[in-house]
């Protein structure tokens, strides 16, 4: 057998950004040097072959997004790199207990908004800005939610920049996505790379459906003893309907679809062939506007009518609450340090990006004077749709933006540009530096708890700042290092 | 009281439906290889219509083809997709009910059933030329078996496996009274002794298809008349494929649901495989093969439509008989795009 050739990471050059392969981080136990030089003896070319056929099980497995184009719908897996992506213990307890934090403060504003309000009457947030927004539910108002847990699964999507500080790029409070990929990537580096693992120290995922069954159950109406908890789906052609399963099978509870369900006496039941079963907590991946015809879209099929009134009765709980969409809005983001500091009374864990509020005169104006060096992103959209990268547009899409901010500032933040952190991916040209987000996965019943790790998404084109599945991006196998590297303990040995 | 977990009413319709078009699947490609093998010299066209007429398609084949080209016949079951009643369209269907049914199905069955799909759905018109589409039906027909012995070997067996056998058997039966009632298609010699030959090479062929042919060669008469192959077909009770099996086994499944799992609506159906029962007891396989065999078959399909519906009356969401439209709900899941 010919010896490599050359060393893989030759190529690799993080620049000015952090790289979060970097040896000898405090707690890195020898990680990092160790994955480095065990794929220097696999070679380049046997890296890529594994990685290759590791996708391809991916694909056959079904554990894909399906995009649609006019005609048809297209089945995709989230592109896999095979390199993990390391955190060490105390970088996990910082991130662990800020966005437990973070959760924390989501709920108490939700509370506080739809109760008695002290945070806009003392004028933290402008009480427009959350009154007048397009995800505020009048029908939450004065409506008691189970240990005050609105957002019960929450992903904060967290970057990291030049200098190595973690930043919230952005909270997800009503159905974030992404932790079946967590678990899957999990599963796939131990079939197809299990001589990468070996011997490492890596927080489990395994239990996440554990808890989070666990969790909804803690929230069902508290007469219930054995309550019934499902899934509720919009349905086989929903772009994350593999995560939906994957979730219903964790859980070991039904995957059901509106259609499955009905109201009875404001009592929720399912159709099974043994006739109507009751239900007591509904984990639904729909959103607001299509969960109960008669009060939202009415021309939803994907709902149950007479759902929310059932809810309101207390018959049935549901994850997340309506209406937490005002929470996760990028113009509450920016607000969301004041919003921290006055429940709380502490600064946040995890610092913003720096965000400038377009609807303020200040922010505006600074955002105009800027324009070319900042990042302009609407409110209301995600998925990195309608981003305007300042540094990166042409003239004509400047322009196109100032217009844009003028017509409705309230509209638009922006942030500086962040120089992600960067981690070692293969890529065409070899192993090569590639920006990295990742987005934690907080279950929340009557306390918080957070998947070791989260899915860390890498932006696959060179030097593209946009790591979204839509847009080019894959993921990686997240690893939460707990202690030093074993020489000579398998994977499965240290992993269980 | 029951500690099972409950059923979907929409699973239990997905199940069934799944097995029933995986089943047609394996018997399309019988009927195909049978027909492949019969194709009588310079009268091709005759022999491959029978397999239009069988499946009851005139209309849609002469709609989209005219004439019935042997070529444009191969076409419109194996790779004509947006016809319902091809091999791609019912392993479409079949694949869509089990992305329904991924919560509750095994990986392994998954797995198959979605390579299999990538496979089926990428037939190319070389593979249906000369012997090439006898190796074709080879392959598909295994596909389906592999499917099937995952199945065994996977699923968890409460009364949604009970629901996937009622589908694959109802199916099963159903198929072999079509391969039953090719015999009534084919042509025939006219001269005697010729003619006697030809009959007899044509029934082993039926047998053949139906992976009977051996089981029967050990039970039947070395001399063996039609009316012993019909009456092997129709009422054997060791042989996989013969309706008196396939009814034998709907029976125990009905049952075990009424039993096991309470579900008092399984009566109409045992009601109706009761009648079926009679029906193929008091069957004069001498009689029928000399006559009348098309007619009676006719009235079998009939009994298996009428048993599925009680199934589906009694225990679907949505008891259509056919399988749920596939573009339902669609525009509307596309919009929703929540996350």
């Amino acid at each position: 057998m010919d010896m490599p050739a050359e060393d893989p990471f030759q190529g690799y050059d993080a620049g000015s950004f952090y790289c979060e392969f970097a040896a000898g981080r405090e707690g890195d136990g020898s990680a990092a040097a160790t994955i480095r030089s065990r794929i220097a003896a696999l070679g380049l070319a046997n890296l890529r072959s594994r990685a290759r056929a590791a996708e391809t099980d991916l694909f056959n497995l079904g554990i894909t997004f399906t995009v649609y184009s006019e005609a048809n719908a297209i089945d995709r897996i989230l592109p896999f790199d095979c390199i993990p992506r390391l955190i060490t213990a105390a970088e996990w307890t910082e991130l662990d207990r800020g966005v437990r934090q973070r959760v924390a403060a989501l709920n108490a504003f939700l509370e506080d908004i739809y109760h008695a309000r002290h945070i806009l009457k003392d004028g933290i947030v402008p009480a427009d800005l959350v009154l007048g927004n397009a995800n505020y539910r009048r029908e939450m108002e004065e409506f008691p939610v189970p240990f005050g847990t609105y957002v019960h699964i929450a992903g904060i999507d967290i970057v990291r920049d030049e200098r190595g500080a973690f930043r919230v790029l952005e909270d997800n409070a009503r159905t974030p996505s992404g932790v079946s990929y967590v678990v899957e990537n999990r599963h796939l580096m131990l079939r197809a790379f299990p001589d990468l693992m070996a011997g490492m120290r890596v927080a489990p995922v395994d239990d996440y459906g554990q808890r989070l069954r666990a969790a909804l159950s803690e929230i069902a109406p508290a007469e219930v003893l054995d309550p019934q908890v499902v899934l509720l789906s919009p349905g086989i052609y929903n772009s994350a309907y593999f995560e939906h399963v994957f979730l219903a099978r964790e859980m070991g509870v039904p995957l059901v679809e509106g259609r499955d369900l009905i109201i009875e006496d404001d009592r929720v039941f399912m159709l099974t062939t043994a006739g109507p079963r009751p239900v007591h907590t509904i984990y639904r991946r729909i959103g607001d506007d299509f969960l109960d015809p008669t009060l939202f879209r009415p021309d939803s099929l994907l709902g149950v009518p007479g759902l929310i009134s059932a809810w309101r009765r207390g018959h049935v709980a549901l994850a997340n609450a309506v209406g937490t969409g005002v929470a996760d809005d990028k113009a509450i983001y920016a607000y969301m340090p004041r919003i921290i500091r006055y429940y709380f009374g502490e600064d946040a864990i995890l610092p913003n990006v720096e965000t400038h509020i377009c609807r303020e005169p200040a922010g505006l104006q600074y955002t105009l004077d800027h324009l070319a060096e900042l990042v302009v992103k609407p409110v209301g959209e995600s998925g990195g749709y309608g981003i305007t990268i300042g540094p990166r547009a042409s003239t004509t899409e400047l322009e196109r933006t100032r217009a844009a901010l003028l017509a409705d500032p309230a509209n638009w933040i922006s942030q500086p540009m962040v120089g992600l952190s960067v981690g070692p991916t293969l890529c065409e040209e070899g192993i090569r530096a590639r920006h990295l987000d990742l987005r934690p996965f907080v279950v929340t019943g009557r306390e918080s708890w957070v998947l070791p790790g989260g899915l860390t998404r890498v932006a696959l084109k060179r030097g593209s700042l946009i790591v979204n599945s839509s847009q080019g991006g894959g993921s990686k196998d997240t690893w939460v290092l707990t202690g030093e590297f074993q020489s000579g303990a398998t994977a499965h040995g240290v992993m269980r | 009281m029951n500690l099972a977990p409950p059923l979907l009413a929409r699973y239990a319709e997905s199940l069934f439906w799944m097995a029933r078009y995986l089943e047609r699947v394996e018997n399309l490609a019988r009927l195909i290889e049978v027909t492949y093998i019969f194709e009588s010299p310079g009268r091709e066209s005759e022999s491959w219509y029978a397999l239009v007429r069988i499946n009851a398609d005139e209309e849609s084949f002469s709609r989209r083809h005219g004439v019935a080209d042997p070529d444009a016949i191969k076409r419109f079951y194996l790779i004509e997709a947006d016809n319902p009643t091809s091999i791609p369209a019912a392993i479409e269907v079949a694949r869509t009910n089990a992305r329904v049914l991924r919560p509750l199905i095994s990986t392994e069955m998954w797995k198959q059933l979605n390579q299999f799909h990538h496979a089926l759905t990428a037939i190319a018109p070389a593979e249906l030329e000369g012997d090439a589409l006898s190796r074709l039906a080879d392959r598909i027909r295994a596909g389906v078996q592999a499917q099937t012995g995952i199945t065994e070997g996977t699923f968890f067996r409460d009364q949604s496996w009970h629901f996937l056998e009622l589908g694959r058997l109802i199916e099963r039966a159903d198929q072999t009274t079509r391969l039953l009632d090719i015999k009534f298609h084919l042509l025939v010699p006219r001269a005697r002794e010729e003619w006697r030959l030809v009959e007899l090479t044509q029934w082993g062929s039926v047998l053949r298809a139906a992976a009977g042919y051996h089981a029967f060669r050990r039970i039947a008469p070395v001399e063996f008349a039609p009316a012993d192959v019909v009456a092997f077909l129709l009422t054997d009770a060791s042989f996989p494929r013969s309706v008196r099996l396939c009814l034998d086994e709907i029976e125990r499944h009905l049952t075990a649901l009424r039993i096991r799992y309470g579900l008092g609506g399984t009566r109409a159906a045992l009601e109706r495989a009761e009648e079926m029962r009679a029906l193929i007891a008091g069957a004069e396989t001498e009689r029928l093969s000399a006559g009348g065999l098309h007619a009676f078959l006719d009235n079998l399909q009939h009994a298996l439509i009428g048993l599925a519906g009680e199934i589906g009356t009694a225990f679907f969401r949505d008891w259509r008989p056919f399988a749920p439209e596939r573009e339902q709900g669609f525009q509307e899941q596309r919009q929703e795009q929540a996350g």
